[in-house]
């Protein structure tokens, strides 16, 4: 028995610690200034606008076609996803119809991009439960996988531009089917060595585990969305609530977690990746033939009509609100950032728990500065 | 699939749990008055049938007489959406009630229309900038920035080449490209 020590007359008072907007857990420019009363977050409150790039400022000086490599430069780590949700609701403001071969391959590219932005975020939310490295590296190879594939399609790794209004921009090489087909096959045992690696470590089991907890009303009422909508076990996916392109006519599950909590996010990204080499299998050997692109007016005016046309990106509900008053440009051109209102409960998540609880729970939520900023 | 509700459907049932509160309807969208807009939503997100009570969407549109803030509610149990917008009448000192006590979600969405918008969201618990800094004149998403004296304005007034559309207001006429 310890003997209980005598009261001290020590003072104390909060300290204000600024991370970032240059640290590594911020996964880019993202400042996070929280208040501390010893090791224990009092508040948390972030300061962004380092990345802030004017885009939809800039988006109503383009035409609708020219605005498409803005929607790479939102969420740089999820192209492809931008890509679709901006002609999509392109596509539902102009009433055009999308050919069936392009349909199939905007599902492709969007599940492979999916296994991409799964892989970098596990891997460094591993990393910043103190795994310095090795996980984010292995986890690494796969998106390498992923990028050399888009890069056979489209010549880009990361800024792709490929989706088009009506359509997707070239016919893929016929060297891509069999790579991907390759991909999948091993695949399998990958993610099992990333589960064996992980799933059931200590190390991270004891780091995660009951941080960052958030519950499912909460989660609903802060409009969050994704993997950290879902790890709260609310069964939100918009590829089963509202399927766009070709999800109607796939099979695939949507995992949720129980407690909320990053382990539970964690779980919910490796499953994810799962289901999406599930839905490539099925999307591989169904590619119909025929057109990919279909004839979209070079001078494209859409009537005057407002769409919000919104997807599953891997960081949750991307939503594009477009707005046309007859013109060659937008009137008015939103992107719904999931990573900006998946913040919103940031504070919430972190305050109470240690500062290293903080770091995980904010690489638990996935952000990419790009898409909070634009 | 994510069922559209029918506005003007709606607006009937709110405007008899909310009398005064409903402004238009159309196929689109339901207006409401912004005087109304926190009881309307409260409404609208604790009606057992309505039950939009996901805050899927929140942003401005500068119409130059007025702003137009626009609502995307989504309920989750039911998967049905509406689109629910209000207006700022005053360009000059646009307000309108804030939503953060009934969404939470509304926070930093509402900061950011602020800060690019400049609409006052009033009794947001936290209305800074948030993109831009502290004195920033202005806000950037409105029309009237960066204003250009005469009538040019930024922007397409129309595709190059494109017969009779292709008007860009230019001091002085249409340069012309000189011969030979």
């Amino acid at each position: 028995m310890c003997p209980e020590s005598p009261p001290t007359s020590t003072r104390s008072e909060p300290v204000v610690v600024n991370l970032g907007p240059q640290h590594p857990s911020t996964h880019g420019v993202f400042r996070l200034k929280v208040t501390l009363d010893g090791e224990v977050v009092q508040d948390a409150d972030m300061i962004i606008g380092y990345l802030h790039r004017s885009m939809e400022k800039l988006a109503e000086e383009r035409t609708f076609t020219q605005n498409i490599p803005f929607t790479d430069r939102i969420d740089y780590l999820a192209a492809m996803s931008n890509n679709l949700a901006y002609c999509l609701a392109v596509e539902k403001l102009a009433d055009i119809q999308v050919p069936p071969r392009a349909q199939w391959f905007r599902v492709l590219f969007a599940e492979l991009q999916r296994i991409a932005s799964h892989s970098l975020a596990n891997g460094t939310f591993v990393n910043d439960c103190g795994a310095w490295q090795t996980p984010l590296m292995y986890m690494f190879r796969e998106r390498e996988k992923v990028l050399d594939m888009f890069e056979m399609t489209c010549g880009a790794r990361l800024t792709t531009n490929y989706m088009r209004i009506g359509g997707v921009a070239f016919d893929p090489p016929p060297e891509l089917l069999p790579a991907v087909r390759a991909f999948l096959d091993e695949m399998p045992d990958r993610i099992a060595e990333y589960a064996s690696l992980t799933v059931d470590n200590e190390i991270l089991v004891v780091r995660s585990r009951g941080v960052g907890v958030i519950s499912a009303e909460a989660a609903i009422n802060a409009s969050l969305s994704g993997p950290v909508l879902r790890g709260s076990g609310v069964p939100w996916d918009l590829r089963k609530a509202d399927p766009y392109c070709v999800y109607d006519q796939l099979d695939f599950d949507v995992p949720v977690g129980r407690n909320g909590d990053c382990y539970d996010r964690f779980i919910v990204r490796l499953e994810e990746v799962r289901q999406s080499v599930h839905i490539l299998k099925q999307v591989v050997d169904n590619i119909p033939g025929g057109p990919w692109l279909t004839d979209v007016p070079l001078h494209l005016r859409p009537p005057e009509a407002e769409a919000y046309a919104r997807v599953e990106s891997p960081r949750g509900e991307l939503g594009f609100y477009v707005v046309s008053d007859g013109g060659p440009t937008p009137l008015r051109f939103h992107c719904r950032a999931p990573s900006l209102i998946n913040l919103t409960a940031l504070k919430q998540m972190s305050v109470g728990g240690t500062l290293a609880d903080a770091i995980v729970t904010l690489g638990s939520i996935d952000i990419v500065v790009g898409e909070i900023d634009r | 699939m994510t069922a559209a509700l029918d506005p003007r459907v709606v607006a009937e049932r709110l405007a008899a749990a909310v009398p005064g509160a409903v402004r238009a309807a159309d196929s689109t969208a339901l207006v409401v008055e912004p005087a109304r807009l926190p009881e309307a939503v409260r409404y609208l997100a604790d009606d057992a049938d309505l039950d939009l009570s996901y805050l899927s969407n929140l942003t401005a549109v500068d119409r130059e007489t007025h702003f137009e803030v626009v609502y995307h509610l989504q309920s989750l149990d039911r998967n049905h959406m509406l689109t629910l917008k209000t207006l700022a009448d005053d360009h000059d000192a646009p307000r309108v009630p804030s939503l953060v006590a009934c969404f939470h979600g509304a926070h930093l969405q509402e900061r950011e229309v602020y800060d690019l918008m400049g609409i006052r969201f009033d009794g947001h618990p936290d209305l800074r900038r948030m993109f831009l800094w502290d004195g920033f004149p202005g806000f950037p998403l409105r029309k009237d920035f960066l204003g250009m004296p005469g009538d040019l304005r930024a922007g397409l007034p129309g595709f190059p080449h494109e017969s009779g559309r292709n008007a860009w207001p230019v001091p002085g006429g249409t340069p012309q490209i000189p011969e030979g």
